[in-house]
């Protein structure tokens, strides 16, 4: 058999929310992964959570994308696309590319479920849809076939069919199939008659794909020039949670989470009601409102305090963020961005919560605001959240979305102490105790733990006064106490890293500026102007609030800024308004991140 | 503190700040007999943590030589709740009135009872928002006229206490500003139970609502319209002491002692596992404060209604990160970032 190397390959898994797509696109992926190719995943949730079989508002996806060399997004376009009924197919297909293959279960292509999917004949026979390529395989019999002498129920053998796909796929790609079988015998090892079938299955999936004559190449993606280290597949919200978690204990604090169940930001939430064993205590409250208000009362008591949300959640919040400004104790607000206003789109991504963040709070209130770029970076990106808060007394946001939350990619697990140390010093000592007096290069004034003899003090959300803490209504203490906030929170862009430009460092035609999740697709598309000789370059922003000193200096070298973002232009309100220089903002609000061509459709203009 | 260096006293409970209410307000009370119990427990000042929210009442903590928390409109239960749950070792204390307690804060006040916050919440109940200069609460009176109800508010008033027990509170009290003594056993009683304590304390607005509680306050009227709770006493109240509760059916009369049998009069059991009693106890509305043309007026029960036991939350959060220390060992942050299935770059 001959062999075809690629550079990479994604591919789109998509069923019945029932077929258990999430579990073999994840399966896929960690095998795929052990070969040290690179790889992005992204789950596609329906957003009913049983929305009726066969019906294509029931189809549940999953996209990975591997590489042999860094692969940033799970992809635009799928090499492949397995579909285990018509819906799963009709769903999908439109975003297959050119060149890309269909594997579906021709047994699941009955009357019924064609009718169901809406089509009013079957796709497999109609020729205009299937100018692509399709593999039509008997996945179910097959299965059932396979299992005929295992006494078990059908239903438990039809459950297996995902494995018999995976087989498939395993031999397409040239897989080991070990890891898999390690893991089935795990997970089932209660029930070793059901891990026995799954392996049974998978082999016969690789035999199959093997001795039919259908496919003539197996493709080959070898492993990418990662950094040495120990990897490990992590989703955002998980990064954010282990993040939020290390963050604690190189402050030598205790975490706490104050949280309420929102999509998509739950799995934080779960992840870190995981390590209690680090004196992690979560509570999951009432109400948004009670999840910050528990955080600012555990912040006050010495915690590493946070709690964790997306855009409704965020709104509810806002007035205790209030109270965490003018108290300056501090806290990180995690926001999993997802499609508003309102309810909106709970289950699809977004950016459009960036002024929120800012400004949405009464009275003058500023607060660091932070973004990460990819499901690893949550976890570098919680720890400088964590430090920003701890240093500087304040509460911080921490920007995440949907896309970021629920997708994963390899993550180089760091070396424990090559993480910041955010050692924090409480106020002991009760000599000549001011409870807002400051330190004068950070502007941040001391914690005291409630509990330590002789420092007892009262703080609130009214105006404080400027050395004392005490009540002060006085207008001149005011207006130094707003501009001392606002102080603290600007100074820190002296704390942070410069802002890089990936391209021509000495200035050039194009500035493509993005922040958060779009750094994927933005980055794949520069790279690909770059490598045809164009002057494209890209400048990513993590800090926000503050933003880099040098970000008006890295814009003022390019004749065009092009500021990409998945809203209507907040980031470029933002730095028009501070910077007032001319901008071009690249707007998608379509529930997905950018794509390339759509990247391409304004830049191509300006060159 | 192994040695107290002096004996405490109120004032080492007191911040020294100058006290804002108006002059004659019911809160003033209050203060003092929080102050005077404080030192009367002996624990340090340090060791306490007072958290309000927004109200008259709520400016509590600025006057409390402890330390404070003054938050926001409703919020001091969902503050003190990461406080407690964060740091048991604290002795939490919330202050708040009825707008901020049942009306912005009824969510949190219900949950954190639910959840048994083992801390002290103390509810000052004047029937009127006085911070904000006279409009009705919800525990104002039916028909009473506000700034924001000239023509009389249109609707019952909610009893906390009842709330509470709904919500399945474990201790609560009632009692009054006037009556001070009752008001320092019931505060030390509501310390020493473990588990969320609700002391519901009537106090008067001296300028927006003067006189709400007349009826319990005044010499001549107060024993006819106050039934102060003993436990294991017969419920007999009066100014000669001829009234009693009986039950009839399943409903609670008032009646006249000399026409009972003793053994028929309720018996008050602030321990009585199930809560029924409590439950009796506080549907029996007093007076005005009934308002309603369907129930039967009583005395107001003052004294502890409810004082039963259960695992607090903070205790098995506490319990909780314990077990899973000695299950797991103390957490390891490179073994915790290396779980799950790896794989080797070389
Ligand atoms: S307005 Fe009423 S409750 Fe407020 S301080 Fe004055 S008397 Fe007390």
């Amino acid at each position: 058999m001959n062999q075809v190397a690629k550079d990479h390959v994604v591919i789109r898994f998509a069923g019945d929310s029932g077929d258990g797509m999430q579990l073999t696109g994840s399966q896929f992926t960690n095998s795929s992964a052990l070969t040290g190719t690179d790889i992005v995943t992204l789950p596609d949730y329906p957003s009913e959570i049983r929305a009726p079989a066969g019906t294509i508002d029931g189809v549940s996806g999953f996209q990975m994308q591997f590489g042999s060399q860094k692969v940033n997004t799970p992809g635009d376009y799928p090499d492949a696309l397995v579909a285990m009924n018509p819906a799963a197919l009709k769903a999908n297909i439109q975003d297959l590319a050119r060149d890309g293959y269909v594997l579906l279960d021709i047994d699941a292509f009955t009357e019924r479920n064609i009718d169901k999917a809406g089509y009013v004949e079957n796709p497999i026979s109609r020729k205009s849809l299937f100018d692509k390529k399709a593999y039509s395989i008997p996945i179910t019999s097959q299965t059932l076939e396979a299992l005929k002498d295992f006494d078990i129920p059908k239903k438990a053998k039809e459950r297996c069919k995902n494995f018999f796909t995976l087989g498939i796929l395993f031999w397409i790609y040239d897989l080991s199939s070990d890891f898999n079988i390690k893991w089935l015998k795990k997970k089932f090892a209660k029930k070793p008659i059901i891990a026995e079938a799954n392996i049974k299955v998978l082999k016969e999936g690789m035999i199959y794909a093997q001795n039919s004559s259908m496919f003539q190449a197996q493709y080959k993606i070898h492993s990418a020039p990662l950094e040495k280290g120990t990897y490990r597949n992590v989703s955002g919200n998980q990064a954010t949670g282990l993040g939020l978690v290390t963050a604690a204990e190189r402050a030598g604090l205790k975490l706490f989470l104050g949280s309420y169940p929102i999509t998509p930001a739950t799995e934080i939430l779960q992840e870190i009601t995981r390590h209690k064993n680090f004196g992690t205590k979560t509570t999951q409250s009432e109400d948004e409102i009670g999840g910050i208000c528990s955080a600012i009362g555990a912040s006050w008591a010495g915690a590493f305090a946070c709690t964790t949300t997306s855009g409704p959640g965020l709104a509810l919040k806002s007035e205790a963020l209030g109270l965490a400004v003018i108290t300056e104790l501090p806290l990180v607000i995690v926001n999993v961005q997802r499609g508003g206003p309102s309810t909106g789109l709970p289950t699809k991504t977004e950016q459009a919560d960036l002024l929120q963040a800012m400004y949405g709070r009464n009275g003058e209130a500023p607060m660091p605001v932070i973004a990460a770029k990819s499901p690893a970076d949550c976890f570098h990106q919680a720890i400088e959240a964590g430090r920003i808060a701890l240093k500087y007394m304040t509460p911080v946001i921490l920007l995440t979305d949907g896309y970021l939350g629920n997708g994963s990619e390899a993550f180089k697990i760091p070396k424990v102490n090559d993480l910041p140390d955010l050692t924090v010093k409480f106020r002991t000592d009760k000599d000549n105790y001011q409870a807002y007096a400051r330190n004068p290069e950070t502007l941040a004034r001391e914690w005291v733990k409630p509990g330590t003899p002789g420092l007892m003090n009262r703080v609130g959300g009214l105006e404080k006064d400027f050395l004392t803490g005490a009540v002060s209504h006085d207008p001149k203490n005011h207006d130094k106490m707003v501009r001392i906030r606002q102080e603290k929170v600007d100074n820190i862009a002296n704390d942070i890293q410069d802002l890089e430009v990936f391209g021509d460092q000495e200035g050039g035609e194009v500035l493509v500026i993005g922040w958060g999740s779009t750094y994927g697709s933005i980055r794949n598309k520069v790279q690909k102007y770059r490598e045809e000789g164009k002057s494209v370059s890209h400048a990513h922003i993590t800090h926000i609030n503050p933003f880099p000193k040098n970000t008006l200096e890295v814009m003022k070298k390019f004749k065009k800024v092009v500021i990409a973002e998945m809203n209507l232009g907040q980031l470029d309100k933002l730095i028009r308004a501070k910077y007032i220089i001319e901008t071009i903002s690249l707007n998608k609000i379509q529930g997905k991140p950018f794509t390339e061509n759509e990247i391409a459709e304004v830049v191509d203009e300006l060159l | 503190m192994s040695e107290k260096l002096h004996t405490l006293t109120k004032k080492d409970y007191s911040s020294g700040s100058d006290v804002k209410w108006c002059a004659g307000c019911g809160d003033f009370a209050v203060l003092t007999q929080v102050q005077k119990v404080l030192a009367e427990i002996g624990r340090p000042p340090e060791e306490y943590a007072f958290i309000s929210g927004i109200g008259c009442s709520s400016r509590f903590p600025y006057y409390m030589g402890t330390y404070g928390y003054h938050t926001i409109h409703g919020r001091a239960l969902a503050v003190a709740t990461g406080t407690k749950t964060f740091n048991p070792d604290l002795s939490v204390w919330v202050a708040m009135g009825d707008g901020d307690s049942i009306s912005i804060g009824g969510n949190h006040f219900i949950h954190t009872i639910r959840k048994n916050l083992d801390i002290v919440c103390i509810v000052i109940d004047n029937q009127i928002y006085g911070l904000t200069k006279g409009q009705f609460s919800p525990t104002s009176i039916k028909g009473q006229v506000t700034k924001t109800s000239p023509s009389g508010k249109r609707s019952l008033p909610m009893d906390p206490v009842a709330l509470a027990l709904g919500a399945g509170v474990n201790f609560v009290a009632r009692t009054i500003d006037r009556r001070p003594k009752q008001l320092a056993e019931v505060l030390h009683k509501a310390y020493e139970h473990k588990g969320f304590s609700l002391v519901h304390v009537l106090q008067n607005c001296i300028i927006f609502n003067n006189g709400a509680h007349d009826d319990i306050t005044n010499k001549e009227t107060r024993d006819e319209h106050s039934l102060i709770l003993v436990d294991g006493e017969p419920m007999i109240f009066g100014k000669n002491k001829d009234k009693a509760i009986v039950l009839e059916g399943l409903n609670p009369k008032v009646v006249n002692r000399n026409f009972v049998d003793e053994s028929q009069i309720l018996i008050h059991h602030e321990r009585a596992k199930e809560p029924g009693l409590a439950l009796l106890l506080a549907s029996m509305r007093a007076g005005k404060f009934a308002g309603s043309k369907t129930v039967e007026k009583f005395p107001i029960p003052m004294g502890v209604l409810r004082n039963v036991e259960e695992e607090t939350y903070d205790s098995i959060t506490t319990e909780q990160v314990e077990k899973s220390i000695a299950l797991k060992g103390k957490g390891d942050l490179q073994s915790m970032l290396n779980s799950g299935d790896t794989w080797e770059i070389n």
